[in-house]
């Protein structure tokens, strides 16, 4: 705990002291930058020693809050959510000191180092009030983060739908917390365990409370829509923290909520899993429609996201259903596939910024042939790819290997309803699985293969060593995952025994253990290496002649006549997509022998948004103002009749107490 | 979990020798059809033997992706081979779970495959590639659902076990799922390895092609690496539908091996007849036949719930 504290107050100092008026512009990003990293590197320690150590720690200091005290508890289940925390905010610090603008940077440390503080109080506070005021500098810091940019319109008006978002969300929250505090009697999370007392109606309607209100900070599928707004919006190594951490926090919340209420009746479960499945197709299927690139990532947040709830899900329901060997392996899936999504999510987030500070642009179709000028940065990003896509020998599969095989083994013994939904989602899955190689070959085919499809594009720039060498370590990490995937299931042990003793205990078993996953893995590169060394020697015979795409003696191929980013997923669109996804497309036909010059113009809004909740907002803010003016009329003697009755209602009430 | 030589060596030695001979058994056969005398059996084997003499040339947009696309492309079928028996000589490796391991690993090579065509900036692979993903992502269900039934029936969730011993018995009690995903498998095969009804291997410049434009740039040892290992995954994907076709043992393992090379055999012929029979399906019926396909194999599940 002490380390946790140290970093605390590194990253606070930083905060402070990065954004004072210093003369010159390298002092805020040594003080900024050299605190986040130090702050970091502590927090590291105090993950690692909570991890290891598998005990909870507490601390208290007395506040004067009504209602609040400031007390810590690090136990697994904390030291599981800080150890990506510290992971991604280290490789983001290190990031952001090339990647941030100069005159945006000082403002902007301050903000990040907060970010950093008040995420790891959120998964260590241990007091109602304290979570809901770190929850609240966690929303109030990313949304500065957001509008960083605060000179594009796009960016604030994404940072405004984003800051509405997260206190609508947070008024659920204090809800449930209010509700809990009177149920319990302190809004300490000592006494929460009274909560698990509570009948099953009202304990399902705080868990809706939770849902509702944690859901809109996951990103679950209907409260998804600010996000992929906000999520490109912010500088990337922001996105990386906001699509790799801060999602998990609302599941952290989720989870940890979830286990002072009593054993869930089996449809938390299957709610859970209805919402994972749709938000995951959902998802997958915006990403493939998106041209921005940090776009199609955000939204590739979405499906995962669906996918961990969907193993939350399938977790709840089997243990309420008394199976506890496929409750592990689904709890299991769920924490490991958490853990690798924010390696690989901020691997591609900080891959898709140095995309963008090299080419310029965040349009898919105005990069191109990137694989040439920025190769580093390209083949970090291959392996990013891989590792989302779930493709050995990268850790994407670990985690989704355990979810299938928690879905096979519902599938492949129950009989009856039992076993059609897991082998429905089964099926459901593999169809995400498959969905996401389109979105993402589509990434790396467009963005990066072929060549130049813009002249910025043609005069990209390798990103220089700090940015480099962040992604590369979470690019080994995420490879070190997919060769040692015992490791992650230790790491994951260590949540899962809070969460659930008898299902956690089967972790050590050897009907779980991976193992063999991490020997696949290695034999894979073997081969692999076998197969590229056969190539090596028969290269060696003859010539290597360079010569122009051949394609079917097509001797003049331009990049605008290559594969554009929509036309890859015309065939899936077409093919697959219901018809409330097909994105907007205005006037692309042309019509005779001579046709006249046309534009075509391609929008994939958010269906969901501009369907249903920009209209009932705006309904309601509609509705709002006819009554406002209704009770601001503007005679005096109105108002006085409203301060007249507000005193005698006071005075009832006074009375009536 | 274990591994055996003889049965390590067995399967590399099958499948590096044998798999080039289903594609001489294929065009035999359509040769018949059209009365021909068609290309000799051993003519893939010339082609691979030849192509890996050859100099190399390389597109001058391309990169060390487009490289690694046939290198992937053989690595993946090999190991993939090993995970699942061929007839009835159980699988040299084989672990609780490896058939997500196996779905995934050809998923890897289809990465590698789309990510290559991509590489060479041409629309006619770009076009290749696309279809390459969306029909393979079409198709994954099916698999998934024609293993969960193999899985139900065998109690467990290793290939080796799924397509081992049990299957026989396993016929007796539950024909009609095994027929519906034998149907299914076998479509899988037909899609995953780019034949009528779903693609047409032998056009190089029609736009209705699927994988044969994907590896048009690749030259020399390159596109000899693409066959055989194109070859080696029909071989690998055959093998599953040849060992649901004929399941059970005869005891001895030298019998055992010349009754799965027939099957292998029986099955190029299969293939050949139906390419000869069938016209390329249009290219948006393919979805819907897919589509189907995994309705199908649903259906069979559905039939072992109870």
């Amino acid at each position: 705990m002490n380390f946790l504290f140290l970093s605390w107050l590194l990253l606070g100092l930083g905060a402070c002291t990065a954004s004072l008026p210093w003369r010159s512009s390298k002092i805020p990003a040594i003080l900024g930058g050299g605190s986040a990293v130090l702050g970091c590197l502590s927090g590291l320690i105090a993950a690692g020693q909570g991890l290891i150590a598998g005990k909870a720690e507490t601390f208290s200091l007395p506040w004067s809050m009504p209602g609040g005290s400031f007390s810590l508890r690090l136990d697994g289940l904390s030291a599981f959510f800080l150890l990506p925390l510290f992971i991604v905010g280290l490789a983001g610090a290190v990031y952001a000191t090339e990647y941030m603008q100069k005159e945006k940077a000082p403002l902007h440390w301050t903000w990040y180092n907060f970010l950093l503080v008040s995420m790891a109080m959120v998964v260590t506070a241990a007091n109602g009030l304290l979570f809901l005021f770190a929850w609240e500098c966690m929303s109030l810091t990313s949304f500065f983060l957001v509008i960083t940019e605060f000179n594009l319109a796009e960016a604030v008006a994404a940072g405004w739908t984003y800051l509405l978002a997260t206190h609508l969300g947070a008024a659920f929250l204090f809800a449930f917390f209010l509700t809990a505090g009177a149920f319990s009697g302190s809004l300490d999370f000592s006494s929460f365990h009274l909560l698990g007392k509570l009948s099953v109606p009202v304990a399902s309607a705080l868990f809706l409370l939770l849902l509702v209100g944690f859901g809109s900070k996951a990103g679950i599928f209907p409260f998804h829509v600010w996000l992929p707004d906000a999520h490109p919006a912010a500088p990337s190594h922001v996105s990386a923290i906001m699509s790799g951490v801060m999602v998990k926090t609302a599941i952290y919340g989720l989870l940890r909520m979830c286990s002072f209420l009593p054993v869930s009746p089996v449809w938390w479960g299957g709610l859970l899993m209805a919402l994972g499945i749709i938000g995951a197709l959902f998802g997958i299927a915006m990403a493939a429609l998106q041209r921005d690139v940090k776009r199609g990532l955000a939204y590739s947040t979405v499906e995962n996201v669906g996918i961990i709830i969907l193993a939350l899900g399938f977790w709840m329901q089997s243990r309420a259903a008394g199976q506890h060997l496929i409750a592990a392996l689904a709890l299991a899936g769920a924490l490991i596939h958490l853990l690798n999504h924010t390696l690989f999510k901020s691997l591609l987030f900080l891959g898709a910024g140095s995309l963008i500070h090299g080419s310029g642009s965040r349009n898919l179709n105005h990069m191109g042939g990137l694989m040439r000028r920025m190769p580093v940065t390209s083949l970090l990003i291959v392996c990013g790819g891989m590792a989302i896509s779930a493709l050995p020998p990268f850790n994407g599969l670990v985690g989704e290997w355990f979810i299938y095989r928690a879905l096979l083994g519902g599938g492949s013994t129950l009989s009856g309803l039992g076993g059609f939904f897991p082998a429905a989602l089964l099926g459901l899955l593999a169809l995400v699985g498959g969905m996401v190689i389109i979105v993402m070959t589509r990434i790396i085919g467009i963005a990066l293969a072929g060549s130049p499809r813009s002249p910025e594009a043609a005069q990209a720039h390798e990103a220089g060593w700090p940015m480099l060498s962040a992604m590369t370590v979470m690019a080994l990490l995420c490879l070190a995952g997919g060769l040692a995937p015992v490791l992650l299931l230790r790491v994951a042990g260590q949540a899962g025994v809070l969460l659930d003793p008898d299902s956690a205990n089967l972790f050590a078993g050897q009907d779980i253990n991976p193992w063999w996953l991490g020997m696949m893995a290695f034999m894979l590169l073997g081969s692999l290496l076998a197969a590229f060394s056969f190539s090596r020697w028969r290269q060696r015979r003859g010539t290597v002649a360079a010569a122009n795409t051949w394609g079917c003696g097509f001797a003049f191929p331009a990049s605008r006549m290559a594969y554009s980013a929509e036309s890859y997923t015309e065939l899936a669109q077409s093919g697959m997509f219901c018809s409330c996804l097909i994105p907007e497309s205005k006037d692309g036909q042309t019509v005779g022998y001579f046709p006249l010059i046309r534009s075509f113009v391609f929008t994939a809004p958010d269906p969901l948004l501009e369907k249903f909740f920009r209209p009932l907002f705006q309904w309601t803010a509609g509705y709002c103002r006819r009554c406002c003016c209704r009770l601001q009329s503007g005679n005096l003697h109105i108002y006085l009749f409203y301060v007249f009755s507000a005193t005698i209602l006071l005075l009832f009430w006074a009375w009536q107490r | 979990m274990k591994i055996t030589i003889l049965q390590l060596f067995l399967h590399l030695l099958l499948l590096f020798g044998l798999s080039p001979l289903l594609s001489g058994v294929i065009g035999k056969t359509k040769a018949l059809f059209a009365g021909r005398t068609g290309p000799p059996w051993l003519q893939l084997y010339y082609d691979i033997w030849k192509l890996f003499g050859k100099g190399l040339v390389l597109s001058r947009v391309t990169t060390w992706v487009f490289r690694a696309g046939p290198v992937v492309g053989l690595a993946v079928p090999v190991l993939a081979a090993l995970l699942i028996p061929f007839g009835s000589i159980g699988a040299p490796l084989s672990f609780t779970g490896d058939l997500i391991f196996f779905i995934y690993l050809f998923g890897l090579a289809r990465f590698f495959t789309a990510c290559a065509a991509l590489d060479t900036g041409s629309a006619f692979e770009g076009m290749g590639a696309v279809r390459e993903v969306t029909f393979s992502c079409l198709a994954e269900p099916t698999v998934f659902f024609a293993f969960i039934v193999l899985a139900r029936l065998s109690g467990s969730l290793s290939l080796d076990a799924m397509f081992g011993q049990t299957l026989a018995a396993s016929w007796h009690s539950a024909a009609p799922s095994l027929l519906l995903i034998l149907v299914c498998l076998f479509l899988v095969t037909l899609v995953e390895n780019c034949r009528i009804p779903f693609d047409d291997p032998n056009t190089h410049l029609e736009l209705t092609m699927i994988h044969e434009v994907m590896v048009l740039d690749h030259s020399g040892p390159d596109l000899g690496m693409i066959l055989y290992g194109a070859a080696m995954k029909l071989f690998v994907l055959g093998a599953l539908v040849v060992r649901l076709f004929l399941p059970g043992t005869t005891g001895s393992m030298i019998l055992d091996l010349l009754l799965f090379a027939g099957g292998m055999l029986l099955l190029a012929v299969i293939i050949g007849v139906v390419e000869s029979t069938m016209a390329r399906l249009r290219l948006l019926r393919i979805p819907q036949l897919l589509v189907g396909a995994s309705l199908l194999s649903f259906f069979s599940l559905i039939l072992l719930l109870r």
